[in-house]
């Protein structure tokens, strides 16, 4: 029997994907696995790829067509195999720019009686169901994993049990409040650690809740002489001089970032309803302008990586950000983020956090300024940076002190290889 | 522990029985002066005499309506066919007046009564006299049905079978008795309704009985050299089924594979898988796989008769399946 080529779910809020462009054509021999087709979803352009062995018999839907998850796309049979009705069984595609379907349109008075009556559609596959073997679903239960966050690596997507058994943990290590250490030296190299709110901080995030959004930001901003940074990068570039992959000033905001947080454990956390998550891990992600609105991919491990391991990171997945061609595991996990707008002749701004991380610095460009040097004037260049702090994490002085240890790293960026 | 064939092992268990109860005996097609089409009763005229050892005319449905009346008359005949092939002419006995005594008589009359015999394919013996019936008899109640993969096995049960106050139909295999293995001296009972694992692994339960243990087993080889871990479960009985044993196993390993020598439809693997979807829903990592034989008569060209069976190839491709390793 021939096989369907459904729409699957490729990142966990996709309800519906355009397909871009179909990379194989019927008649062509596919093998499981092999990539079917480009997709646009809410987040990227993804690889639809081939279930089952076979030729593609029939491609039931158009490039630039978009189609809801769970609709059938294409089918995988045996040269000259018959296939379903050509599609019948499959509710009409959606071309792209067309008008949601009426689905809800006023009972108007019917002025043509004669018109048959249409035969009730079949509804699409619920784009929200979550197709899992009977073991992963129990299994996830009991682990708390979220089954829509999980890729399904088994047949049509089923997630099965290897899937959840790779989710991320869910299992949260539990400390008793004030047992949390800042610093991540000497902390165990566990990814984070979950610690109960307590009642102040309870409290504090209801109240400052309801006064401002979900998320009470504040902000925190300081000037950040950048002279000696300069410096360093321009040896360090002579130094890397024809060997290419040269290191930008966002490179080393985002190194100084990171290693301010190792420092500051308490910014590097997220918010969970009833728990605050601090990582022992620093994911920074960054900010990207795209086309049509920002992604951030994620840096992982930010802390640990050198500066040219760094910048050639950050370029590849901002070219790849740019071009949608992201993998959800990229834009996703991260700890803290960056938003850097130097580069557009910002002078200043603030950010808005990416829940549910508790921070993000806003960067604002670096330009020459007369500062007050002693008794004299003198001109250095200079930064500005804002942070946006989720006050139910992170308090007004808990923010001030990471951005001092943000800005003495800048300041000195000897200090980074310490 | 002596090594014994399978046919020796049935032999022997036929001999310690009749020693030990005067009123057991056998009857069937060539099982006296001929010692058995397959030589199981080789042996036994000369020691029980032609009371005990009675051998018939070709006159199936005849032979087992003689045994059934010695059951009702208290003796404790074992019927031999030979082959299940040729008991189909006997069905009528076996279905209508053994099985449904008991019941029919309101608990009055018991039926201690064995019926056995080959079943299933051996090599080229065409369409006609290669079928495997276990799904048609274990289909009955009143019939208790077991299907011995081993020497020790196929001991343990006749004995079993000949001393059960039931009618038991008892399925050997042309292809296993020439089969060794090691077979306990002396009284070796195993019970009826018991399964065995015959193979311990943690990826995936291999459900086999009587021929498909070999097959198995053999998969098993394949899929240990691929990294799985097959526990190879040998179901032994078909009725009663140890449905607690499947369901362990299952448990276990989340994945199951049923292997079977019949056709595919209303088999025993039909059964097995009813049972696991139902009680092990929340354990299985993926629907359950049948490895059966293919849904035709089977032929008499050898390299379909091959191709019609189920072989240690397609199991490891079921095993692969319920793994999701076929990247399918």
């Amino acid at each position: 029997m021939a096989t369907k080529v459904h729409m699957e779910a490729l990142s966990p809020t996709m309800e519906e994907g355009r397909l871009v462009k179909w990379n194989k054509h019927e008649g062509d021999a596919v093998k499981s696995g092999d990539t079917l087709a480009e997709v646009e979803t809410d987040k990227a352009v993804m690889e639809l790829v081939a279930r089952a062995d076979g030729q593609l018999l029939k491609v039931m839907v158009p490039e630039g067509t978009t189609v809801p998850v769970g609709n059938v796309v294409a089918w995988i049979g045996k040269p000259g195999e018959k296939v379903d009705g050509d599609g019948a069984a499959a509710p009409a595609p959606k071309s792209a720019p067309a008008p949601e379907p009426q689905k809800r349109a006023p009972p108007a008075v019917r002025s043509a009686p004669e018109t048959p009556p249409q035969p009730a559609p079949i509804a699409p596959t619920d784009a929200t169901r979550v197709k899992a073997s009977p073991l992963a679903r129990r299994m996830a239960k009991e682990a708390g994993v979220d089954l829509k966050l999980v890729q399904g690596s088994g047949p049509g997507g089923r997630v099965v049990k290897r899937d959840v058994e790779s989710a991320p943990a869910t299992e949260v290590q539990r400390t008793a409040p004030g047992a949390l250490r800042t610093p991540l030296e000497g902390a165990p190299r566990t990814p984070y650690e979950d610690v109960p709110l307590t009642q102040i901080r309870k409290t504090i995030a209801k109240r400052l809740a309801a006064s401002i959004g979900p998320i009470p930001h504040f902000f925190l901003t300081t000037e950040i002489d950048m002279e000696r940074a300069a410096e360093a990068r321009e040896a360090l570039n002579k130094q890397l001089g024809e060997e290419g992959g040269k290191i930008s000033f966002n490179d080393i905001v985002i190194k100084a970032v990171a290693l301010a947080l190792v420092q500051h454990r308490a910014c590097n956390a997220w918010f969970q309803e009833d728990h605050i998550r601090y990582w022992n891990e620093v994911h920074i992600g960054m900010a990207v302008a795209i086309e049509d609105g920002l992604i951030t991919p994620v840096i992982r491990n930010a802390d640990l990586k050198s500066l040219r391991e760094i910048g050639a990171e950050s370029r590849e997945l901002a070219a790849r950000a740019r071009s949608r061609r992201l993998k959800p595991e990229e834009y996703t996990g991260a700890t803290f983020s960056v938003s850097n707008l130097g580069m557009f002749d910002i002078d200043q701004f603030t950010a808005v956090i990416n829940p549910p991380e508790a921070g993000i610095v806003a960067i604002g460009s670096i330009a020459a300024k007369a500062v007050p040097e002693g008794d004299r004037v003198v001109v250095r260049r200079r930064m500005r940076a804002t942070m946006s702090c989720d006050h139910r994490v992170i308090d007004g002085a808990t923010g001030a002190a990471y951005m001092k240890t943000l800005k003495q790293m800048l300041e000195n960026p000897l200090a980074m290889v310490l | 522990m002596p090594t014994l064939t399978y046919r020796d092992a049935l032999n022997q268990a036929l001999r310690e029985e009749m020693q030990r109860d005067p009123t057991v005996f056998l009857m069937g097609e060539e099982v006296g002066v001929y010692q058995g089409a397959y030589k199981v009763s080789r042996g036994l005229l000369e020691e029980f005499g032609p009371k005990r050892v009675v051998d018939t005319p070709i006159a199936e449905l005849g032979f087992a309506g003689i045994g059934v009346g010695a059951a009702m008359g208290g003796l404790r005949p074992v019927i031999e066919f030979m082959t299940w092939n040729f008991a189909l002419l006997a069905l009528d006995q076996i279905v209508n007046s053994a099985a449904k005594m008991l019941y029919m008589s309101g608990g009055q009359i018991r039926m201690p009564i064995v019926f056995r015999g080959p079943s299933g394919a051996a090599l080229q013996l065409a369409s006609q006299h290669s079928q495997a019936w276990e799904s048609w008899l274990a289909h009955i109640p009143g019939l208790k049905v077991v299907a011995p993969a081993t020497p020790a096995d196929a001991k343990g049960l006749l004995k079993s079978a000949i001393r059960d106050n039931n009618p038991v139909i008892v399925l050997e295999g042309e292809m296993l008795y020439n089969l060794k293995g090691d077979v306990p001296d002396g009284e070796h009972i195993v019970p009826i309704g018991q399964a065995e694992i015959k193979r311990e692994g943690n990826d995936v339960t291999l459900v086999c009985h009587s021929k498909t243990l070999p097959v198995a087993l053999k998969a098993a080889d394949q899929l240990a050299e691929q990294n799985v871990s097959a526990e190879v479960l040998d179901l032994r009985s078909l009725r009663p089924l140890d449905e607690a044993a499947i369901l362990r196993s299952v448990r276990k390993t989340n994945r199951a594979v049923v292997v079977e020598e019949g056709w595919p439809h209303v088999g025993i693997g039909a059964q097995v898988v009813d049972l696991i979807q139902r009680d092990a829903f929340d354990d299985l990592d993926a629907p359950v796989q049948r490895v059966t034989e293919a849904d035709v008569p089977m032929p008499y060209n050898k390299h379909l008769e091959r191709a019609a069976k189920a072989s240690p190839e397609k199991v490891v491709a079921a095993a692969r399946k319920v793994l999701y390793l076929n990247g399918d």
